[in-house]
């Protein structure tokens, strides 16, 4: 994939490395924090199926193996199978210096729209594919520190903020999607609707 | 519920919304018995700090009774009485765990927001803009508290609701200020402004061990309030603040500054007429003049110490004057959880009364006249409290009377 996008995000975490790692190769816990992620499922060894839920209530799906496992350290996989989905991620966990925690590492790899391949997935990261991972993670890291993802959806107002945009003041924002309450409602709420990018 | 919302600049209404909810495990719903009017709230209802949303409740400043907890809440009981801090900290994240609560990690929601503003998102807070978070402030019967065990501090018997409500941030604020400045005895400490937070910080900085504190507004029942705490005064409205702050300390300059102003100075000449135009065109959020000033009367190798809020961007800032003069510069939202246990001793101990501050008290009907009364600091208004259980009056069955019935609604 020499013309492939990159995608590079890094978060602080207070966990530890082997904290974060078994959180993380749980692959079912990644719906709980990955936004568009309906499920993923184990199958035999290194490889997983994935469900995820794409812009106009499409879904997308397709499986990936496990290519890299150090436990502690570093996940690394790419996408076997069908080509419309294909990419390549790892995410590193690294002691951070001063008794902060984890540095986690994100990079994902994919072929830019038009490219034929990853079209299905650009379309599938939206406008701010970098914002999305960062999101992502940003939610990974508040779930670990705190046991929830922060959320006002629902909560008082003079106004129906279940319609409530949670970027809507965004600075060039691009549409948004839901957020989630807690980490069990999340997949609850993704039942419910439809509605993700 | 019945809620005092901000429907858009200078419009404050009281109207019946939904009542709050669990919306995460941590959790918990209080019923409001006490909520205050901040000064910074005057910022948002004069709409100068962007990201309101029409509908949004306001209110930072509130405590009250446990009445809901949620599934992961194993701190508070149904019942609890608890004031609340003003900062979200979730207790748990790199900030939190070094007491630097206001700059929790994970408590704001749409921390994305305030990233693109400022790079890095501070604490959400109740009732302040959404790019600090968009929550649901207390200026209401009932509020969401988020991450409960972490937040709600439980009031020890024997002390009433005056006494602990500014706990949740003016007392603390005026403190923080005052600790900014490293007081040592025999300091002289400037206070810019004898609103509530600029009254607390006078009390603080002489209770630290200030031999002086000199007093700046032009606000007459405000500099007798501080005049009353023990701080000498200078009127702001007769000018040359520099020359009198100078003469005063015999030629050397105030040891520290508190700017218990912030962004919504009044200012006097060419540089106001300067900063106003540039708020108007949004080329400035922010009125610096106090900031301004308080940079140019600290003394050489001083500290000031910025307590009133800033929002955006200011210009104009004497840099050279900071630099050359080796001045510290320091300014936050307030640490609130860390100063708590400290000042409710100092209160239990009966060493402060944080009560002398409030001037009015009335229903939460009639907050919107409240908010009008703090504005204009008519009627000697300097701190409104509402009580958000007393229901016998509504705000449209007689708002004028307000500014003459308050007193008696305690």
């Amino acid at each position: 994939m020499a013309d492939s996008r990159r995608i590079h995000e890094s978060f602080t975490i207070m966990q530890s490395p082997e904290e974060l790692y078994r959180f993380w190769r749980d692959l079912s816990n990644l719906p709980r924090f990955m936004r568009n992620v309906r499920s993923v499922e184990e199958s035999s060894g290194s490889r997983s199926h994935w469900v995820v839920g794409g812009p106009d209530d499409k879904t997308y799906e397709w499986d990936a193996e496990i290519v890299r496992d150090d436990p502690g350290e570093a996940i690394a996989w790419r996408t076997v199978g069908d080509a419309h989905v294909q990419h390549s991620g790892s995410v590193l966990f690294r002691p951070a210096t001063g008794g902060r925690g984890t540095v986690v590492e994100v990079e994902i790899a994919y072929d830019p729209p038009g490219g034929g391949a990853g079209a299905a997935l650009a379309r599938l990261f939206g406008t701010r594919p970098l914002e999305d991972v960062r999101e992502d993670l940003r939610r990974f890291k508040q779930l670990v520190e705190t046991g929830e993802i922060p959320t006002v959806r629902g909560q008082s107002a003079a106004r129906d903020t279940h319609d409530d945009d949670e970027d809507e003041n965004l600075p060039q924002a691009a549409p948004a999607g839901t957020q989630a309450a807690s980490a069990d409602e999340m997949a609850e709420e993704r039942e419910e609707s439809e509605v993700t990018r | 519920m019945r809620a005092l919302c901000w429907m858009g600049k200078t419009d404050v209404r009281i109207e019946t919304v939904p009542d709050p909810r669990i919306l995460n495990p941590r959790d918990a719903i209080l019923r409001v018995t006490s909520t205050a009017i901040c000064g910074s709230d005057l910022h948002l209802y004069g709409g100068f700090i962007p990201t309101m949303k029409k509908g949004d409740i306001l209110g930072h400043e509130f405590m009250g009774e446990v009445v809901e907890v949620g599934p992961g809440q194993n701190e508070l009981q149904v019942g609890d009485r608890v004031l609340i801090p003003f900062p979200i900290s979730c207790g748990n994240c790199y900030f939190c765990r070094r007491g630097l609560t206001s700059l929790c990690d994970n408590s704001n929601p749409k921390a994305r927001i305030a990233e693109k503003l400022m790079q890095y998102s501070p604490a959400g807070l109740y009732g302040y803009t959404h790019m600090l978070g968009g929550y649901a402030g207390g200026q209401a019967e009932y509020v969401r508290v988020p991450y409960a065990d972490a937040n709600a501090v439980v009031v020890p018997d024997g002390l009433d609701d005056e006494q602990v409500l500014f706990l949740t941030d003016i007392f603390p604020t005026g403190w923080f200020a005052a600790d900014n400045c490293e007081i040592e005895d025999g300091d002289t400490i400037a206070v810019f402004g004898c609103g509530p937070v600029g009254q607390f910080a006078i009390r603080s900085a002489l209770l630290m061990g200030a031999e002086r504190v000199i007093a700046i507004d032009s606000v007459p029942e405000r500099l007798a309030m501080a005049a009353e705490s023990g701080a000498e005064t200078v009127d702001e409205s007769e000018g040359e603040i520099l020359e009198r702050l100078k003469h005063l300390t015999g030629g050397l300059g105030p040891d520290s500054c508190i700017d218990a102003v912030g962004m919504e100075a009044h200012g006097h000449g060419a540089t106001d007429w300067y900063d106003n135009i540039k708020q108007a065109v949004r080329m400035e959020t922010d009125k610096p003049i106090v900031l301004r000033t308080a940079i140019e009367a600290c003394r050489k190798g001083g500290v000031v110490s910025f307590a009133g809020v800033y929002g955006g961007v200011v210009d104009k800032v004497p840099m050279g004057s900071a630099f050359n003069k080796g001045l510290t510069l320091r300014m936050g939202q307030t640490h609130v959880h860390r100063y708590i246990p400290r000042l409710m001793e100092l209160i239990q101990n009966g060493e402060i009364d944080p009560s002398f501050v409030i001037t009015h008290r009335m229903p939460l009907e009639q907050a919107p006249a409240g908010y009008e009364l703090f504005r204009e600091k008519r009627d000697g208004c300097i701190k409104v409290v509402l009580k958000p259980q007393e229901k016998e009056r509504r705000a449209d069955e007689d708002p004028d009377e307000v500014g003459d019935e308050d007193e008696k609604t305690a």
